[in-house]
């Protein structure tokens, strides 16, 4: 090899590969470009804050502007890990501070971000712009408003599904006068009023504020006010959309709404009175995403904001939408890329609303473009999965949650198995695939034999023995993360398939028959694997070798075992000196 | 594929099951120990948790039949030995040789004599709720299942104020309408924070002995709500509580005041309660002989 490119021409080639699947695979070419890469990476993803440690990561890639974090399992999310199990951002903030201290940009999810934290972030980073928060917890408003305080150039605050303490609304005054960068503002899962006219004051100076999202505390009358301030917005959530009804305040609402010519989407509505729903309809054509899953409205006022929704990509409700609403939507929501349907009222035995798999089959007719499900019911046939499938081949993402675990099809009353196969025979692009209802062994073959992009697989109560995992984790090429719950799979599946748990992210497995020992064994064999058993019984260390864990999370990483777990938990197979290896 | 078996709500299969299962595998027996035998050939040992249905009578080599297990709360262990990675051969044998045992177990007309149904695992039933010892759920509330459906907290705790609100009558003492309200109870000194679910508990005796559970040292500060009768602290009790533990059990209402749990009437409390809050040492002091002056009021 006479000659290569010039180092400069190299990297501005380089800026133009934004995915970090593309850098990566680029640094791996050969040793120059692998040297230029890591100088001009701007981005870093971590899709798992054990694999990897912060050293690492600032050692390779010194000149990052954008670090994105996850901390806990998927499964977190629905109280499957305890508390107290880990996933604290704190000690990656402190190595960050040293290391980038022209950092822009941080998002977080499922990770627990302390005040002190919030604190660090503020001060540590001159340049500071955006904080993304999903799912996090452990902070306070006093955080908030250490943000509020020191972040200059901020221009992202947004807190979605936070848990967050809430001691007073204060922290939104502490934004100074001078602030004026802000773009986004999502502080819906807040509960405190906020002053209302630190509020609009904010709002008012904000001029490249694209994004709002109020919290259910902003009353209805309020609104108005704010859209007149900002009717450059893209994306508004309105407040608690219900006040006795008043016709100068629904007039002023509805005309604030005509005056948001950009406004593409809309959300929050909580405890919705259908008689101010009509002030939105002059919006309706412009919408392409639309949350109405706070708003408890029957379905006839639904449909009458769908049926002008002709634009719509993305559509979040709740059952309360019926067969009937979705048939509208099927008709006039053209577009739609991705619905999500949630249940009402998901712990009553008996359906409360008239939403069946029939819902779901008339929008795979209608909606060509449809990629994206996640819908909630409480009965489902092979026929309609088929129907689905074969209707929308291009589907990359289908979760579906039939509400009693194991319920087999309602019509044949035979296992879901030829259903869910149809759809990964059919949706040859599958990436992401939830299932529920009643599933045999049947089911993995089909899905070890097609699935072949799939990335991320849930599987609950589902399957008869280690045959159906075993389907899984030989079969499917490009699986990253397996979460599985209450379901008869036990070691031999595991431990026949070591070397693709290398491959992926995660696996997790609970209230399932792998047991301790084999646990063990996983850890000692595969040093690159932290095999974390979680069991809040007492006594982890006198338990019997085949006694069955309750949970173990499985994940691999570069940074050996992780300084922070709590007594619950214990890595498998590990000896003691090979904890966090920091160099 | 064999008949799926009939569960109950919480997926417990009945006793006879196992029975039905051995049934079946016993029919072809003799292939599945010859066929369990063969692998010798490559080195793997069977002695594994969970492999299959093998009767008693050719559990010689494999150990006793995989148990029964019956209770919600706690699943049966199998009493198949492990006994570690000797069994295995994996320190001989290369990964292509494991491979290639675990694929011969795993060829398809083998499965069907191997493994039989009825391997399914009772759904973990929040171990809190009023589940009487065999298992067995009052037919009247529906059992809940920790994590599912799989829905958010947040979601779960928006929608279950909505239903409060719509629901008129809300049946005393059931699951019913609301779905679940997951709180944190922080105790001070604990190095972390716990969650419970408040719908599970129908009274703050319920809700005392879960807690107690939860946290080693612990009493409740204060007087049942008015109406129940026999549940107030004697005086022995209050006794105890001055010169006992010196724990007092606190929760922060919608207002963000910090209130003394047994107040106000069952229901009222978990309306407006958002978080609880375990106090101990100096700060609990004081706050007891209150409630002592009240108890004593209304009595």
């Amino acid at each position: 090899m006479a000659y290569s490119f010039p180092e400069e021409v190299l990297e501005h080639v380089f800026s133009f590969l934004a995915s970090q699947k593309d850098r990566n695979a680029v640094s791996l070419v050969c040793k120059t470009w692998y040297e230029m890469e890591r100088w001009c990476r701007k981005r870093i993803f971590v899709g798992n804050c054990y694999a990897v440690n912060p050293r690492i990561m600032i050692r390779r890639f010194p000149e990052v502007k954008s670090v994105e974090l996850k901390g806990k399992p998927h499964f977190a999310d629905f109280n499957l890990v305890p508390e107290g199990w880990g996933g604290c951002v704190y000690p990656w903030i402190v190595e960050i501070a040293r290391g980038y201290p022209w950092l822009e940009e941080i998002r977080l999810k499922r990770m627990v971000v302390t005040d002190e934290s919030l604190e660090l972030i503020s001060k540590s980073f001159k340049n500071f712009k955006v904080l993304i928060l999903s799912s996090c917890e452990g902070f306070s408003t006093d955080g908030l408003a250490a943000i509020a305080a020191n972040c200059r150039n901020l221009r992202v605050l947004d807190l979605r599904e936070c848990e967050v303490e809430e001691l007073s609304g204060h922290w939104l005054s502490h934004f100074p006068d001078s602030f004026t960068s802000l773009e986004s503002l999502n502080m819906a899962c807040l509960s405190y009023e906020v002053s209302f006219s630190a509020l609009e004051r904010l709002v008012s100076r904000s001029s490249n504020l694209k994004t709002l999202r109020l919290n259910r505390n902003v009353p209805i009358e309020k609104l108005s006010i704010l859209l007149q301030r900002a009717p450059q917005l893209v994306d508004f959530g309105t407040g608690a959309y219900s006040s006795e009804i008043r016709s100068d305040t629904y007039s002023s609402l509805a005309e604030a709404f005509s005056g948001c010519k950009k406004l593409k989407s809309l959300s929050g509505f909580w405890d919705v009175v259908p008689a101010y729903l009509p002030a939105v309809y002059s919006v309706c054509s412009q919408l392409t995403s639309l949350n109405l899953s706070y708003a408890t409205t029957q379905s006839p006022d639904l449909s009458k904001i769908l049926g002008q929704c002709h634009n719509l990509q993305r559509l979040v409700v709740l059952d309360y939408i019926e067969d009937t609403g979705l048939d509208t939507v099927a008709m006039s929501c053209k577009d739609l890329r991705e619905l999500v349907v949630f249940p009402s009222d998901p712990f009553v035995a008996d359906a409360n609303v008239l939403l069946t798999e029939q819902g779901l089959v008339s929008v795979s007719e209608g909606c060509s473009k449809l990629q994206s499900v996640l819908y909630f019911c409480r009965q489902m046939s092979n026929s309609a999965l088929i129907s689905i499938s074969k209707n929308r081949p291009n589907l990359t993402c289908f979760r579906c949650c039939i509400l009693e675990p194991r319920a087999p099809d309602y019509l044949t009353f035979e296992p879901l198995d030829v259903g869910f196969g149809s759809i990964v025979e059919n949706c040859k692009q599958l990436t992401r695939l939830s299932m529920s209802g009643l599933l045999t062994d049947r089911v993995f073959e089909y899905i070890g034999t097609h699935a072949k992009k799939l990335d991320m697989l849930s599987i609950a109560f589902a399957g008869d023995s280690d045959l159906g995992l075993h389907h899984v984790l030989s079969g499917c090429e490009s699986l990253r993360k397996l979460e599985i719950r209450d379901c008869p799979f036990g070691d031999k599946a595991l431990l026949a398939n070591t070397s693709k748990l290398e491959t992926m992210r995660s696996l997790w497995m609970s209230s399932c028959s792998v047991s301790f020992g084999a646990c063990k064994l996983l850890g000692q064999k595969m040093p690159r694997l932290n095999v974390e058993v979680i069991d809040e019984r007492e006594n982890l260390d006198s338990i019997a070798e085949d006694a069955h864990v309750e949970k173990v999370y499985i994940y691999r990483t570069v940074s050996g075992q992780r300084p922070d777990m709590p007594d619950f938990v214990r890595t498998m197979g590990k000896d003691n000196h090979e904890v966090y290896n920091l160099s | 594929m064999s008949v799926p078996l009939e569960h109950d709500y919480i997926g417990l299969s009945d006793a006879s099951s196992l029975e039905r299962s051995s049934e079946s595998s016993n029919i072809s027996s003799d292939n599945v120990t010859n066929n369990v035998f063969n692998l010798k050939a490559t080195e793997l040992s069977l002695g594994l948790p969970g492999f299959g249905k093998i009767s008693e009578e050719n559990a010689t080599k494999f150990g006793p039949v995989i148990k029964n297990y019956m209770s919600g709360a706690k699943r049966g262990f199998s009493d198949v030995n492990f006994n570690g990675s000797e069994k295995w051969g994996l320190k001989g044998g290369s990964e292509a040789d494991l491979c290639k045992g675990i694929d011969g177990v795993f060829e398809k007309n083998q499965t069907q004599q191997l493994i039989s149904s009825s391997d399914v695992k009772p759904v973990e039933v929040e171990k809190k709720g009023p589940v009487s010892e065999n298992g067995s759920v009052p037919p009247s509330a529906k059992a809940q299942v920790v994590g599912w459906p799989p829905i958010r907290s947040f979601r779960k705790n928006t929608m279950a104020t909505n239903l409060s609100k719509n629901h008129t009558d809300v049946a005393e003492g059931s699951l019913g309408a609301g779905g679940c309200l997951y709180v944190k109870v922080s105790m001070d000194g604990a190095p972390y924070l716990r969650k419970i679910d408040l719908k599970i508990y129908h009274n703050y005796a319920e809700l005392s002995k879960a807690l107690e559970k939860m946290f080693s040292c612990f009493t409740i500060g204060q007087c049942t709500s008015n109406g129940i009768k026999g549940q107030g602290l004697t005086e022995s009790k209050l006794k105890n509580l001055l010169h006992g533990s010196e724990c007092v059990l606190t929760y922060e209402d919608k207002d963000g005041d910090w209130m003394l749990v047994g107040d106000v009437p069952w229901k009222m409390f978990i309306d407006s309660c958002k978080r609880l809050r375990i106090m101990k040492g100096s700060e609990a002091i004081g706050l007891a002989p209150r409630s002592m002056e009240k108890c004593k009021n209304r009595n």
